[in-house]
């Protein structure tokens, strides 16, 4: 899976969760929580349904390194390869 | 039921308590003790930032550090009392030639950053009255807030601003001036850059007489069956601040507090500013959310030894696959308190196991302005109790019988409204333009706190459940009504029944039951349009997280929705008395 589709999957459930956001509102290096006003219960949801897709389950030790979209996509990244 | 004790042993503590006897100390315990450990203020009176700041900062502790604050990147700044003194006489000032006097409200919206910290002193000093806000509200919660609260003045940050506020202004016409933490600029006459008003003002700000029984915070609190309720607190709150700081908090000289709550809450503001500054405690804050190994680096580098945190955060925490004490230094942390909802029993056998101390539960709410009811470092702790009323408090169950009146439950183990006797310093003193409802509160010589509990034969308070529909969620409350009116402002919506589901993690999570005008068919569609538009009014602290369509909603002859009967339905309980229920 490449990078372009893991970022396509984040931001769907991204806007799944949070459907008053547009895409374009995401940066990338923004802490997604705090920028898109995304709150923890929400953010649990959202990696949760990501599991779901992608395979791969974030434990909560790692929601740091999760934390903005780049982040999140190099995450997912070194994972779904391996 | 067999109850589990955790029993205490002075020898394992790291510092002699204060409260070893809880018999004696409650038995004994006055007041008037209590008012001999304030200085007053040189111009006569009780002034909450004298107390927390200057006289400290006028003595032996000036160079030691008050606030510590860590910044989402990783800054980490450093403001000691006398920088603390400084900074929000600078505030108090910039106040003052704003033309803003004693009793005008100052409304925070802001992220925890350290400029908030030092406003709410400023704010004290020149005897306006903080109103704090949470940074996760949307437009509405914020402008009905703001119009009940008589808002003059708002401080707050650019994008809070240009995303929540621009858009009310014109609803806002009492708003005389709003302070934005990060402008470089002035936009107006108006819209002001703090910087550069805190840059011409001295640093120097006499504080005013000020009286125990002035107006210091209103915190806004959420009703059943009506918008949300102004709190008025008065500055002689401080006495439960410092005594419970004594006795719950156990604060000593060199401990290093945290608490996680935001100031846009009271325990945020009670306990997250006041209370610790009020001892001479170095007090840490952080400005970013929720993040298990955060905060445990938190809690190992700042040498945190006094922790005041929430169930939701320690619900999080017990998800870590990992033993804490292997992977951090957490040696210097003797005590945890939770506040915010219930402590569910695992947790705090959690605690004794992963972080070899037990977790503190205690109950209090908004309008009772500081701790009521706790369990003590030194005493034995029932997990799932909330403890024992503080010295100074009286608690009880109280039974409401039809006619209005209570009687006093005094069968042990028996459910009942929990109820305060009325006077201690934190009360609040009423709710903001509305005498009518602060006066419902009262009734037979009790405050009714809305919440349902028992006690037992050791005389530990349990929770039961609230009295009414308000929901908890991550510990804080959310009115269903004041989500209902935001739906039903949707064109598609008839009615909305709002309520709490229960939630592993947050407690509750809030759900709305949703019937739509004729014309409007349920759709996947329209439910995230729902949601959304929940979001961009209420903000995410309140909007709902699930809509569930329902053709009619259950209501009574009278046409209220019975919420109670969603809400069991959700669960899947008994539907209870349903003798009123619509035909």
């Amino acid at each position: 899976m490449s990078e372009e589709q893991i970022k396509e999957s984040i931001i769907n459930q991204i806007v799944l969760i949070a459907p008053d956001i547009d895409p374009d509102e995401i940066l990338p290096d923004k802490n997604i929580q705090r920028s898109l006003e995304i709150d923890s219960f929400d953010f649990l949801k959202m990696l949760t349904a990501l599991d779901v897709e992608l395979g791969v389950a974030v434990p909560e030790a790692d929601y740091g390194q999760v934390d903005t979209l780049n982040h999140m996509i190099a995450y997912f990244a070194k994972r779904i390869v391996s | 039921m067999k109850k589990q004790w955790i029993e205490k042993r002075l020898e394992d503590l790291k510092v002699c308590p204060h409260l070893i006897d809880y018999e004696k100390t409650y038995k004994e315990f006055q007041w008037k003790e209590v008012a001999s450990q304030f200085e007053g203020l040189p111009s006569g009176g009780l002034n909450i930032a004298h107390e927390a700041i200057d006289r400290h900062a006028n003595g032996p502790l000036a160079q030691k550090t008050a606030l510590v604050w860590l910044g989402e990147d990783g800054q980490r700044r450093e403001f000691t009392f006398e920088q603390m003194k400084k900074e929000s006489a600078r505030f108090a000032n910039v106040l003052h030639s704003l033309g803003l006097s004693k009793g005008d409200r100052v409304f925070t919206l802001s992220t925890r950053l350290p400029e908030l910290y030092i406003a709410v002193m400023g704010i004290f000093k020149n005897r306006s009255v903080l109103c704090p806000l949470f940074s996760q509200f949307g437009p509405e919660p914020i402008l009905q807030r703001m119009v009940r609260g008589d808002a003059k003045a708002l401080l707050t940050t650019k994008s809070l601003f240009e995303k929540k506020v621009r858009p009310l202004l014109d609803r806002l016409p009492q708003l005389e001036a709003v302070l934005l933490i990060d402008a470089q600029e002035d936009e107006s006459d108006k819209v002001r850059s703090l910087a550069c008003l805190m840059e011409k003002s001295s640093d120097v700000f006499e504080i005013p007489p000020t009286g125990p029984e002035d107006m210091s915070i209103l915190h806004f609190t959420s009703g059943t069956t009506g918008m949300p309720k102004g709190v008025v607190h008065v500055h002689k709150a401080i006495y439960m601040h410092w005594m419970s700081g004594k006795y719950v908090l156990d604060f000593h000289p060199d401990d290093i507090f945290w608490c996680t709550a935001d100031p846009g809450w009271v325990t945020g503001t009670s306990y997250g500013i006041i209370a610790p500054w009020l001892h001479g405690i170095t007090n840490v804050v952080d400005e970013a959310e929720f993040d298990a190994q955060r905060w445990y680096r938190i809690l190992q580098n700042e040498k945190v030894s006094i922790w005041y945190t929430a169930p939701t955060a320690i619900r999080r925490l017990m998800r870590l696959d990992f033993d804490p004490l292997k992977e951090y230094d957490l040696s210097k942390l003797r005590l945890i308190q939770s506040v915010g909802e219930p402590l569910n029993p695992e947790a705090v056998v959690w605690g004794m196991e992963k972080l070899k101390l037990p977790i503190h539960d205690n109950w209090w709410q908004t309008e009772t302005g500081g701790i009521m009811i706790a369990n003590l470092i030194s005493q034995p702790i029932f997990p799932g109790s909330m403890g024992r009323p503080l010295p100074g408090i009286e608690a009880a169950v109280v039974h409401k019988n039809d006619d209005g009146s209570v009687n006093e439950i005094t069968e042990l183990c028996k459910e009942g409204e929990l109820a305060l006797k009325p006077g201690w310093p934190s009360m609040f003193r009423t709710y903001l333009h509305d005498e009518e409802r602060y006066a419902k509160c009262f009734v037979g010589g009790w405050y009714l706190t809305g919440d349902l509990a028992y006690k037992d034969k050791e005389g530990y308070f349990w929770f039961v459940g609230r009295a009414d529909d308000i929901i908890k969620t991550s510990g804080h409350m959310v009115g269903p009504f004041e989500v209902e009116s935001v739906l039903m402002e949707h064109p598609s919506v008839a009615e909305a029944g709002v309520i709490g589901k229960s939630d592993p993690v947050a407690g509750q999570v809030v759900k709305a039951f949703v019937s739509l005008k004729e014309g409007y068919e349920p759709s996947e569609e329209l439910r995230r349009e729902l949601i959304g538009f929940g979001r961009k009014k209420l903000g995410v602290a309140i909007a709902p997280k699930e809509i569930e369509f329902e053709i009619n909603l259950p209501k009574t002859r009278s046409g209220k929705i019975m919420r109670r009967l969603l809400k069991a339905r959700e669960m899947g309980l008994p539907e209870g008395d349903i003798s009123t229920l619509e035909a």
